[in-house]
């Protein structure tokens, strides 16, 4: 009789979630959505760096220099002029990124054997950025410097450079598993803390309550609907990554989706979580929002690596559960590992549903009483 | 008037009496703020690496010493077999090999020019160019130095001498940057989170019809509810600003008033846009979840994250409809730069456009609906 009525609670619970077509249209289509915009939009390399080039004293070698920026793709001269004085405004106007300054007299030094200066100015309000463009921008000096100057005795290392795992250094590939993880979090965390905490706010709750089922059967059937829509949320994202992006998929597409699985379950959990201990709908969407969402994003490697950050916070992503996922789905996708590699990720996300599904049970109990 | 007076003062009575939510509201973005600024940076303090050396000389190991001596570079491992490096590679124990040749210190006596392996785990690809660049910055450093002591009588520096410099925050803190981000970041999500909630709320509960009926004319109601919650997120926003400012001396290079005024600005724009959502929705499941995707795509194509100028064309188009980009790019350039009323002119507008469109949209929607 109670697995009758189990199904009947779930039957009823994806009636609830079909009869609102337009979240769900929103639900179902949003992983495609972020996908394909942030794949293509989402871009942490720098491109088309905006360059003024200030040349006091135009000579051959210095024409010579700056034509080799504006021939640099990375590179757009915006301006040239002959004193510093045009940058700052530039700058501040937004205008620009970089500037590069010769020093007055640039070729008449590198002829005669004398040390020839260079200012490289970034707007730097964004440091990462700015030194990117720094780096640039150096770099196309010293091609130029190697080709035309001469330099007897000087020592050149040349790094042969091997980027493992993700040769031409795309975002897309950083960011499928992270978006993934993000995905599937709004969906079962946030969705099931809703749900729940509108039946207590309609008062349908303590009906469920004093039915036949148990506490435990309450969060199944509750939870059971998200978990499909998360399983079809997961493939086609994953499906929109490999067709319109051509993410690699070099591990079992099985170990992870089950993976995934996995982690819904675990957000769900959360959800219930946050449910149990929030009174109405407003509350609950807030406090799911601020344990889940925010951590998620920011602490779980998906955007910034864990390894830049302070060592007091390192710590603190190991409660993140994104950040055991986002390793394992990249080590399955980009770097084909299996389950060997991945026992301590798995058995982290693993111990942590349990752990939250049980509190999650435990505090349904004290309100049959 | 009177109608909306009663009305702001039954608002703010509704959300003074959440004793949880407001908690929540005023300290979790501190809490956030403190994390979220120290997490959200690309630099890499310190990379793990592998040595191969196949050399064994003074000179292979110099390049092992020079770029651990960075304090960028941290050796976790050594020994002569590559397969071993690229295990602890792909188990995520180092962060990159660096593979010395043999006949190393041979090939850059005889012919003034040697080779050095770097692999890196590139997963996270700009994290892999950062540590890049540090690497070959090390080794250009490290090839000027044994051209001196191979040729001392040679003119040692390079014939360019190139310094660098980065404007408007020297130091490159990251924080300084990231600040001002984040602080539109939680603004903007509580503030337009809960307008979104607000209206749908009392039509869950019935309470919006009663609403309906009374002479109230539909704007006033939509200043109503508006108000409370504009007036709650700049309060956010201070409190913000001097976290920033006193506990992170983030600079305020430009005029406090005129941030406040964008944000003021803002505010309308971002809060707007959560009503309009609002008087469409017909459950609160629904508001939140639709705000959320419209937030979550601001969010991520503001510029925050990752540069808008990276972006594709379309996207940056795009962009340009994007209210949290416009007002990124104000906090940052009026707080870091000291932009003044004229530089931020264009965007402000924007702003104001699109605030003023948000709410004729939910006026006009909730009108709709009353009928």
């Amino acid at each position: 009789m109670n697995v009758n009525a189990l199904r009947a609670f779930v039957v009823k619970e994806f009636r609830h979630i079909l009869r609102d077509r337009q979240t769900l249209i929103v639900l179902l289509s949003m992983p495609l959505v972020q996908v394909i915009l942030f794949g293509f939009a989402l871009r942490s390399d720098v491109r088309n760096v905006r360059v003024v080039l200030v040349d006091p004293s135009p000579d051959y070698a210095s024409i010579s220099l700056r034509s080799r920026f504006a021939a640099t793709d990375r590179f757009r001269v915006v301006a040239t002029s002959a004193t510093a004085d045009t940058i700052e405004p530039l700058f501040r106007r937004g205008a620009a990124d970089l500037a590069v300054v010769l020093e007055p007299e640039f070729g008449g030094h590198l002829g005669r054997g004398e040390p020839a200066r260079v200012l490289i100015a970034s707007d730097a309000s964004d440091p990462n950025t700015g030194t990117t463009m720094q780096n640039y921008a150096r770099a196309v000096i010293s091609a130029w410097e190697q080709e035309t100057v001469a330099r007897r005795g000087a020592v050149r290392i040349a790094p042969e450079t091997r980027m493992q795992f993700n040769p031409t250094l795309e975002s897309v590939n950083l960011f499928v598993p992270g978006l993934i993880a993000l995905v599937l979090t709004l969906v079962s965390a946030l969705m099931t803390a809703i749900s729940l905490s509108r039946e207590k706010e309609r008062g349908t709750l303590e009906v469920l309550l004093v039915s036949p089922l148990r506490p435990a059967q309450i969060i199944v059937g509750k939870v059971l609907p998200y978990l499909v829509l998360a399983f079809a949320n997961v493939v086609t994202a994953l499906l929109a990554a490999w067709i319109v992006f051509h993410v690699p998929f070099r591990g079992s597409v099985t170990l992870l989706i089950a993976a995934a699985l996995l982690y819904s379950g675990l957000s769900l959990a959360l959800g219930i979580f946050v449910a149990a201990k929030t009174n109405s709908q407003r509350t609950a969407m807030f406090t799911a929002m601020l344990v889940t969402m925010l951590p998620n994003a920011l602490l779980s490697g998906m955007i910034f690596p864990i390894a830049s950050m302070p060592a007091w916070l390192r710590p603190v992503t190991f409660i993140v559960p994104a950040r055991w996922f986002i390793i394992v789905a990249r080590g399955i996708m980009v770097k084909g590992v299996g389950v060997a590699h991945l026992r301590l990720e798995l058995l982290v996300l693993l111990v942590m549903t349990i752990v939250l599904l049980a509190s999650s049970i435990r505090s349904f109990k004290p309100r049959l009483a | 008037m009177r109608a909306l007076r009663m009305l702001l003062r039954k608002e703010f009575l509704q959300i003074g009496r959440d004793h949880l939510m407001l908690r929540q509201m005023f300290i979790m973005p501190v809490v956030q703020l403190l994390i979220l600024s120290s997490a959200a940076t690309f630099e890499v303090k310190n990379a793990r690496l592998y040595f191969v050396d196949r050399d064994h000389t003074t000179m292979s190991r110099g390049v092992a010493q020079r770029l651990v001596a960075s304090r960028r570079f941290t050796l976790t491992d050594a020994s002569p077999s590559m397969e071993r490096a690229n295990d602890a590679l792909l188990a995520r124990r180092v962060d990159m090999i660096v593979g010395i040749p043999e006949g190393f210190e041979r090939e850059v006596m005889r012919t003034r020019a040697g080779s050095v392996q770097l692999v890196l785990n590139a997963e996270n690809g700009a994290a892999a160019g950062v540590t890049h660049g540090y690497a070959a910055e090390i080794l250009r450093a490290y090839a000027v130095e044994l051209g001196a002591e191979l040729r001392p009588a040679v003119q040692p520096v390079s014939a360019i001498d190139v310094r660098t410099r980065g404007w408007y925050n020297p130091e490159l803190d990251y924080r300084d940057y990231m600040i001002p981000g984040i602080l539109v970041q939680l603004v903007t999500m509580i503030g337009t989170l809960l307008c979104a909630m607000n209206i749908v709320r009392e039509k869950e509960i019935g309470t919006l019809e009663q609403l309906s009926v009374t002479p109230m004319r539909r704007g006033v109601f939509i200043a109503a509810k508006l108000i409370p919650l504009w007036i709650i997120a700049l309060l956010e926003l201070t409190m913000g600003l001097l976290v920033g400012r006193f506990l992170f001396g983030v600079p305020m290079v430009g005029s406090v008033v005129l941030v406040f005024f964008s944000a003021g600005v803002y505010l309308v724009a971002a809060l707007g846009l959560g009503l309009y959502v609002s008087t469409l929705a017909h459950t609160q499941q629904q508001a939140m979840f639709v705000t959320f995707f419209i937030i979550m795509i601001y969010l991520l194509m503001s510029g925050l994250f990752t540069p808008v100028r990276s972006m594709p064309e379309w996207a940056q188009w795009m962009a340009e409809l994007n209210p949290v980009k416009h007002f990124i790019g104000i906090m940052r350039a009026v707080m870091l730069k000291g932009a003044g009323i004229t530089q931020i002119a264009v965007p402000l507008a924007i702003l104001a456009a699109f605030g003023a469109a948000m709410l004729a949209l939910a006026v006009r929607q909730y009108g709709k609906q009353a009928v």
